[in-house]
C-alpha cells in the first residue's frame, strides 16, 4: 500500500485519539479496576499483604544508645551473634563478615552530624545491624529472590538461591550486607570446636546479613544478641513486635526520642536508636 | 579398496579404546552400596522409622529435602507432620536428619560416591562431629 503524507498523518491522528481514549474506556467499562491492579502489583513488590491489611507482627529492634555507651568495651552482642551463626573472624576489613557490629555515632548518622555533637555521644560506639526495612531496596534488586521480605517484616536470606551478584550490597544504603570472598570454613580450620553444630556456615560467593534469628523466634526465643545483652543485665537491646501497641518496643518508643538511619530514603527501617 | 589393512587396524584400536571402560570393569562388579543404619541414635529408637517410609526416602529424599528447605527458609514452617506415623519433626537437616544419621560417611556418602553425585549440602551445612572424627 502506498500512503501519501496526508493519509499517514490522518491515520496517526485517529490512532492517537484512540490511544488517549483507552484509559477513559477502561474507566467506563470497569470503574477503578485499572488503578487497583497497579496498586496490588506495587504492594506485592514490597512483599506486603493486600492494601490496608496490617500484618499481625512486624519484628523490630530498639537500641538504647544511652545505656550502651556506658558499656564501652562490651562486645557481648557481637560475639554472641558470631558464635551462634558461625560468622568467621576474617581480619581484613575489606573482606570481613558482619551481621551486628559496633560503630560510632558520627559514622552511623552522618546526616545527623552537627558541628557540636553531644559530648556523651561523640566517638562512642554502639551496635548496628540490618535494618529489616519495610521497603527493602535489597529485595527489589535481587534477581533470584534469594533475599525476600517475610510477612513478619524480617528481610531474610535464602543462601540456597544466592548467586553472589552483590546487587543487594550495592542497593543497601546501610552497608549491612557482607560478601563471602573466600570459603568461610577456612577461618575455622583448627577451630572446629568453635562452630555451632546447630547452624550452618555459609559458602564462598554468597551474601549474608543479620536475619533477626528466625530459627530462635520460631522457638519463642529472642535473637542471640538480645539474649547476650540481657544476660549482662545492660538491657540495651529491646526486641519486639512493632504492630502490637502494648509491646515493649512500642512502649519505649512512646516514652523516648528515637532516630533511625537515613530516614529520608523512605526505606522505613525497623531498627530504632534511642538517643 | 585402498589401505584395507591400515583401516582395519585403526578400527580395532578405536573399538578397543572406546570400549576400554567397559572391558576394564568387566568381572569386577562393584556391589550396590548398603548405607549403614547402625548409629547410636537409631539404635535407641524403639520404632525404627525415618520421617517417611524407606522407599520414599530412598527414591525422593532430594526432592523432600528441597521441600523442607523451602518450608523452613521461605515459609517459616519449621515442623513437619509425618504421613507415616503422625509424629511431628523439626524441619532441619543438621538437627533432625543428621541427628539420627550421624554417620555421613557411611550413610550419605556411600551412595553418593557410588552414583558419582556431589550434592553441595555440606559446603554450608555442618556434618555431625562423630563422623568427622572417624574420617
Amino acid at each position: 500500500m502506498k500512503a501519501s503524507r496526508r493519509e499517514f498523518l490522518k491515520l496517526a491522528g485517529v490512532s492517537a485519539l484512540f490511544g488517549l481514549g483507552a484509559n477513559a474506556a477502561f474507566e467506563l467499562l470497569t470503574p477503578g479496576a485499572l488503578e487497583a491492579s497497579s496498586e496490588v502489583a506495587h504492594g506485592a513488590a514490597h512483599g506486603e499483604a493486600a492494601e490496608g491489611v496490617q500484618a499481625a507482627t512486624r519484628w523490630a529492634m530498639v537500641i538504647d544508645v544511652r545505656k550502651c555507651i556506658l558499656q564501652e568495651d562490651c562486645q557481648d552482642c557481637v560475639l554472641a551473634c558470631n558464635s551462634t551463626h558461625n560468622i568467621p573472624t576474617v581480619g581484613n576489613p575489606k573482606e570481613e563478615i558482619k551481621w551486628i557490629w559496633k560503630d560510632t555515632f558520627e559514622h552511623l548518622f552522618p546526616d545527623q552530624h552537627s558541628q557540636y555533637v553531644d559530648e556523651g555521644l561523640e566517638g562512642k560506639a554502639f551496635p548496628v545491624m540490618c535494618n529489616h526495612c519495610q521497603y527493602p531496596p535489597c529485595v527489589r534488586v535481587c534477581p533470584t529472590k534469594a533475599t525476600f521480605k517475610r510477612p513478619d517484616g524480617i528481610v531474610m536470606m535464602d543462601m540456597h538461591r544466592c548467586i553472589g551478584c552483590r546487587f543487594c550490597m550495592a542497593a543497601c544504603p546501610y552497608g549491612a550486607r557482607s560478601f563471602n570472598w573466600r570459603d568461610p570454613r577456612k577461618y575455622f580450620e583448627g577451630k572446629e570446636a568453635m562452630l555451632n553444630p546447630e547452624q550452618p556456615t555459609r559458602t564462598k560467593g554468597v551474601v549474608e546479613k543479620c536475619t533477626f534469628c528466625p530459627e530462635r523466634l520460631a522457638k519463642g526465643l529472642e535473637p542471640a544478641c538480645v539474649e547476650a545483652c540481657k544476660k549482662r543485665k545492660s538491657d540495651c537491646l529491646i526486641f519486639g513486635n512493632l504492630n502490637d501497641p502494648e509491646s515493649e518496643v512500642r512502649k519505649i518508643l512512646r516514652k523516648r526520642t528515637s532516630i533511625r538511619r537515613k530516614p529520608e530514603l523512605g526505606t522505613q527501617p525497623s531498627v530504632f536508636f534511642l538517643v | 579398496m585402498y589401505d584395507l589393512n591400515k583401516i582395519l587396524v585403526g578400527l580395532a584400536i578405536f573399538l578397543l579404546f572406546f570400549t576400554f571402560p567397559i572391558l576394564y570393569g568387566m568381572g569386577s562388579a562393584v556391589p550396590a552400596p548398603k548405607p549403614k543404619l547402625d548409629t547410636p541414635e537409631i539404635q535407641k529408637l524403639t520404632d525404627k522409622k525415618c520421617v517417611e517410609d524407606t522407599h520414599f526416602m530412598r527414591t525422593s529424599h532430594m526432592q523432600f529435602l528441597n521441600y523442607w528447605r523451602d518450608k523452613a527458609v521461605r515459609e517459616d514452617q519449621r515442623t513437619y507432620d509425618s504421613k507415616l506415623n503422625g509424629k511431628k519433626y523439626d524441619i532441619s537437616l543438621q538437627n533432625t536428619c543428621m541427628k539420627c544419621h550421624s554417620n555421613k560417611k557411611d550413610f550419605c556418602d556411600s551412595c553418593h560416591t557410588y552414583a558419582s553425585v556431589k550434592p553441595y549440602c555440606w559446603d554450608c551445612h555442618i556434618e555431625p562431629k562423630a563422623a568427622k572424627e572417624s574420617m
